[in-house]
């Protein structure tokens, strides 16, 4: 793959060159990008599906246009499967809501696994509670991937979904998305995906992974924030009840009662993020013109090689399965890694400590926080070597003898 | 972002001491308050115990996991205000926090004794809630202390 770095305005700046390791938090963002959601407002805003006026019909078919790009890029067959929301929390929160009250009913089943961001957990512990179902957890390998006997173990009782996220953030695990869909769909299931770390870093078609309800976030793939997708097959989110209520998702309304538009608009209650779907689009072409294979092969390569250096290191403890995406969480000796972070920092290179909205997976890591390093199109082996320095500092500062 | 010199006195030894071998840890299994506080944002996590005869507070003892930042604090705070009255550690926790805003006057306030090592925080300002955690928790449990 090309190097990238200098269409990365943020990264070009001047003075210290700014290693940045905390893409699975948000990505940088591309000129290109920057100059669609500019371009935008200087030559197409307007409110969409409203105005007759000409203005309004050119901002509307951009938004549908996004809408198309998105489809095409996910591999999903009918762009009218992609409702746009706001990042790949409210796409969760829209599944588990509407899901719960098409289909779960008091004693129901819902299986989550102990890898979840809380974004993918949270959602569906309120819609068990407020449906009186139960909350079913399947539990990971030694090594960080999910245990298909516990997944096989949580079907036995017929879900009614079955949630499980694409790509850890934490841990680069992937989970075979199409072998679990086809199990959950055996027992009867609707299956919903986290893609948040997934669409970025890995081709994705939606189609052939065969589940129900794919959601992903712009902002975490070169586009802006505020703007992700739910995408589904289009027959279930004609069934779901709509999840708000307002302008654009209805047909017609009466004193006391109305009737929804069809998906995906029935989804898109409001005026919709239109700057940031015309973001986002500019940021799938950015990714397109690079290809996808070639960003995961980038990924890969620099993922195995922060491995192999970070193993070196006298004390880092590495977390996750050899086989992941471009996630990298570490310790390092008895050094906290908020610790960790503020000193690498010092050397110009971000990386996340904490948690990373995973309580329940840092529970069975047994630690309370890690650091994490996440790279994506921008990051070089460069970046890695800076990391590895500014550990070797860390080690000095608090008195580990130099390697 | 500081540079260097500001990370080296944030890590100083004496720092570092408190958080390899902190003092008055653990759970204080007569007590009269206990307050747990966490830290969302990063998981940090602290229990504080009060033993208190009258005004005066004869134990301490903290648990939890964080930080080297937050346990070196929560260990030099216990050292401080343990034997002390309520109102006097209330008052040394008013100066700490004027420390962690940068206040020089407090840092150079004898009476806030080696935690004086943690003014050094205050340039480091997504640190200074870790450093105030303990003193959050004291300040907390002593709240409605007549």
């Amino acid at each position: 793959m090309r190097d990238v770095r200098s269409d990365f305005p943020l990264l070009r700046r001047g003075g210290r060159r700014l290693v940045y390791l905390d893409s699975a938090a948000t990505t940088q963002k591309p000129a290109a990008v920057i100059e669609a959601i500019a371009g935008y407002y200087r030559t197409l805003n307007a409110n969409v599906h409203r105005g007759a006026y000409d203005l309004a019909v050119r901002a509307t078919e951009a938004y549908e246009a996004a809408r198309r790009t998105v489809a095409a890029f996910v591999g999903a067959p009918d762009p009218d499967g992609v409702v746009f929301v706001r990042g790949t929390t409210e796409a969760l929160n829209l599944a588990a809501a509407s899901l719960g009250r098409l289909t779960v009913r008091a004693g129901d089943g819902v299986v989550v696994t102990a890898m979840e961001h809380h974004s993918n957990l949270i959602p569906w512990q309120l819609m068990v509670e407020a449906r009186e179902a139960r909350l079913v957890m399947v539990e990971l390998t030694a090594d960080g991937r999910l245990d298909l006997e516990s997944f096989r173990r949580a079907l036995e009782h017929r879900p009614k979904v079955v949630a499980f996220t694409h790509v850890s953030n934490v841990l680069g695990t992937v989970n075979p998305v199409a072998e679990l869909t086809r199990l959950a769909h055996d027992a009867g299931a609707v299956v919903v995906v986290d893609g948040a770390q997934a669409v970025p870093h890995l081709p994705v078609d939606v189609a052939a992974l065969g589940c129900d309800l794919y959601a992903f976030s712009g902002h975490k793939m070169l586009g802006p924030m505020g703007i992700g997708a739910l995408v589904g097959k289009p027959a279930l989110l004609d069934a779901m009840p709509p999840w708000q209520g307002g302008g654009e998702m209805i047909r017609t309304v009466h004193d006391t009662t109305a009737t929804y538009a069809p998906p995906p608009h029935k989804f898109e209650a409001g005026t919709p993020n239109v700057e940031g779907a015309v973001g986002l689009a500019a940021a799938i072409e950015y990714l397109g013109a690079l290809g996808m294979a070639e960003v995961a092969a980038h990924e890969r390569a620099l993922c195995a090689y922060a491995l192999e250096r970070l193993s070196a290191i006298d004390g880092v403890t590495l977390y996750g399965p050899a086989e992941r995406s471009g996630v990298v969480s570490f310790t390092l000796g008895d050094i906290h890694p908020h610790d960790l972070a503020t000193i690498v920092d010092s050397e110009g290179v971000a990386v996340r400590a904490g948690h990373h909205c995973a309580q329940p997976l840092m529970r069975r890591l047994d630690v309370p926080a890690t650091a994490r390093a996440s790279f994506y199109v921008y990051n070089t082996r460069e970046d890695v070597d800076a990391l590895v320095a500014a550990l070797e500092k860390a080690r000095a500062l608090f008195g580990y003898a130099h390697a | 972002m500081p540079e260097g010199d500001g990370l080296a006195e944030l890590y100083q030894e004496l720092i570092l001491d408190h958080y390899r071998r902190p003092r008055n840890q653990g759970a204080l299994e007569a007590h009269s308050r206990r307050v747990a506080l966490a830290n969302p944002v990063c998981g940090d996590e602290l229990e504080l115990d009060l033993l208190l005869d009258g005004d005066t507070i004869t134990d301490v003892r903290f648990s939890g996991h964080g930080c080297s930042i937050s346990q070196a604090s929560a260990s030099m705070m216990t050292q401080l205000v343990k034997g002390r009255t309520v109102a006097e550690a209330r008052r040394l926790a008013v100066r700490f926090s004027e420390m962690m805003r940068g206040s020089e006057e407090a840092a150079r306030d004898r009476a806030l004794g080696e935690a004086r090592a943690l003014a050094g925080v205050a340039r480091f300002p997504v640190r200074v809630k870790c450093a105030l955690l303990a003193w959050n928790a004291l300040e907390e449990s002593t709240r409605d202390h007549p």
